[in-house]
C-alpha cells in the first residue's frame, strides 16, 4: 500500500504524518496522532461525530482523504482548551447545561458549534440548529445542546 | 483491503495526462462526499483517485455578461453568495438544502451534477435556469445544455477523459424569478422525496415564459415541457397553476421507493408546481 507524507498544522503545531494514501483525516488523527476525541460513527458523513475544523470550516474528517490536508490547519476537540488546561467556553457551557449525555456526539457537536461561533458570535436558535444539523445525538438531548451553544455565545460577548 | 492511489494535480493539463494514462481505472473526485462514501459502502475502489481540489481556478461565482460558476465551487460558497441568493434564488435554495454544513463545506456543484443522482439538489435549479455545462477534454472545450447532460441514473455525457469545469447561466435569467422546493421528511441530512423547481417571467400578469424541473421524478432530473407550454401566455391564476401542476405530475415517471410512493410523488408535484410558480413570480 502506497504511503504519503503529509505536513499540516494540527492544533497549532506543525506536524507531518507518514500514513497510507487511503487513510482519511479521521483515521490519521486517531491512529497516527492518537487523538481519539473525533469519533467514527457512521463513517460516511452522516452523523458528524468525526467533525473537526479545517481552515476555519467544519468538515467530516471521515470523508477527508489525508492528501487533502497538506498545508492546511486542523483543529480538533483536543486543541480548543486553553494551554493551562482550563476549558473553552463552549466546553464549559456543555458541562453546565447537561449538553453531554453519553458523550459520543459531543466532540463533533462542540466543533460544529465552534465553527459557527467563530464566524457568527451572536447566532439565532435557527442558526445553531442549522449548524448542528449534521451532528446526530442519539441520546436525543438536542434542547440542552442548543442551550449550551446559546450560553457559550452569551459568555463570549 | 481497499487500496488505491490518490493524486492531486495542480492544473487541468496534469489531470488530462493522468486520465490518459489510467483511463477507466481512474475516478475523478472533488469534495468526496459521494465518491468516498461509495468506496466505503461498496468496498470497491478504482486504481487511482484523481482529486480536482488542487484546481483553485475552478472555484468562482461571477456575473460577467452571463453568470459563471466554477465546477469546484462548494455549496457553502453558493449559499453565502448574495448574487446567487438574489438573482439565482432556486440555486441558492438547492445548494443550501444539501446534506449538512460539513457536507456543503466540501461538496461541489460540479460533483453534484457529475454524480448525476436523480435527486441532485442543484439539478432542478440548474434546469430551470437554463444552465450550460462547460466540459473540457484533451481535444478542447465543449458546452452542453444541462437538459442534455444527464443520460441516465448516475450517467452523464461526460466522457472518461473529460472534466466538467463549470456552468454558465444566460444573463436573460435575471428577468426570471425562480424557486426550488425539496420535499423531505427532515429539514437536513436527507434526500428529497421529490424536488420541484420553477422559473418564470411575467409580462404584466401573464406568464410569458416558464421552466419547470422535477427531480426524483424520473431516472434523471427532467423538465416538464408540456406544463411549460401550457403556461405560456396564460394568466397567473389558481386554476391555471393547478392545471400546470397536474400536467407536470403526468409528465413525471416516478417510482415507488423507500422514501416515497409513486402516487405521493405525483401528488406533491401537483401541489408544489403551483406554489413554486407563485414564489418565483413574487421574486420578479
Amino acid at each position: 500500500m502506497k504511503k504519503v507524507l503529509v505536513s499540516f498544522t494540527l492544533n497549532g503545531d506543525p506536524v507531518t504524518a507518514d500514513v497510507p494514501v487511503t487513510w482519511t483525516l479521521l483515521k490519521t488523527l486517531r491512529e497516527y496522532f492518537e487523538l481519539t476525541g473525533a469519533k467514527e460513527g457512521c463513517g460516511v458523513g452522516e452523523c458528524g461525530a468525526c467533525t473537526v475544523i479545517m481552515d476555519g470550516q467544519a468538515i467530516n474528517s471521515c470523508l477527508c482523504p489525508i492528501s487533502e490536508v497538506e498545508g492546511k490547519s486542523v483543529t480538533t476537540i483536543e486543541g480548543i482548551a486553553h494551554k493551562d488546561g482550563s476549558l473553552h467556553p463552549i466546553q464549559k457551557a456543555f458541562l453546565e447545561n447537561n449538553g453531554v449525555q453519553c458523550g459520543f456526539c459531543t466532540s463533533g457537536m462542540i466543533m460544529s458549534s465552534k465553527a459557527l461561533l467563530d464566524h457568527n458570535p451572536d447566532p439565532t436558535e435557527d442558526d445553531i440548529r442549522k449548524s448542528i444539523a449534521g451532528n446526530f445525538c442519539r441520546c436525543t438531548g438536542y434542547v440542552q445542546i442548543v442551550e449550551s451553544v446559546e450560553m457559550a455565545a452569551k459568555e463570549g460577548e | 483491503m481497499i487500496d488505491y492511489d490518490y493524486r492531486k494535480p495542480g492544473n487541468l493539463e496534469e489531470v488530462f495526462n493522468l486520465l490518459r494514462e489510467y483511463g477507466p481505472k481512474a475516478t475523478l473526485v472533488a469534495g468526496g462526499t459521494d465518491v468516498m462514501v461509495k468506496i466505503k459502502n461498496t468496498k470497491k475502489a478504482p486504481e487511482i483517485l484523481i482529486s480536482l481540489r488542487g484546481l483553485k481556478e475552478l472555484c468562482y461565482i461571477r456575473k460577467n455578461g452571463d453568470y459563471h460558476i466554477g465546477a469546484l465551487t462548494t455549496h457553502t460558497m453558493l449559499e453565502k453568495s448574495d448574487l446567487v441568493q438574489e438573482e439565482l434564488t432556486a440555486l441558492y435554495e438547492g445548494a443550501s438544502r444539501i446534506g449538512s454544513v460539513q457536507i456543503r463545506n466540501v461538496a461541489t456543484i460540479g460533483g453534484n451534477i457529475c454524480n448525476a443522482a436523480p435527486s441532485a439538489d442543484t439539478a432542478g435549479p440548474l434546469l430551470v435556469l437554463d444552465a450550460q455545462v462547460l466540459i473540457e477534454g484533451p481535444e478542447g472545450k465543449r458546452r452542453v445544455p444541462i437538459t442534455e447532460f444527464f443520460t441516465g441514473t448516475y450517467k452523464t455525457v461526460r466522457k472518461e477523459d473529460e472534466v466538467v469545469t463549470g456552468l454558465q447561466i444566460p444573463v436573460e435569467m435575471e428577468q426570471f424569478g425562480s424557486a426550488y422546493w425539496k420535499q423531505s421528511r427532515r429539514k437536513a441530512m436527507n434526500l428529497p422525496i421529490v424536488g420541484i423547481a420553477v422559473s418564470l417571467r411575467l409580462d404584466n400578469k401573464t406568464i410569458s415564459e416558464s421552466r419547470i424541473a422535477l427531480t426524483v421524478a424520473a431516472p434523471t432530473p427532467i423538465r416538464a415541457y408540456k406544463a411549460e407550454e401550457f403556461l405560456a401566455g396564460k394568466p397567473m391564476d389558481d386554476e391555471v397553476l393547478a392545471e400546470a401542476g397536474r400536467i407536470a405530475a403526468s409528465e413525471a415517471s416516478p417510482r415507488d421507493s423507500i422514501r416515497g410512493k409513486e402516487w405521493y410523488r405525483r401528488d406533491m408535484i401537483a401541489v408544489f408546481v403551483p406554489r413554486m410558480a407563485r414564489l418565483a413570480a413574487e421574486r420578479r
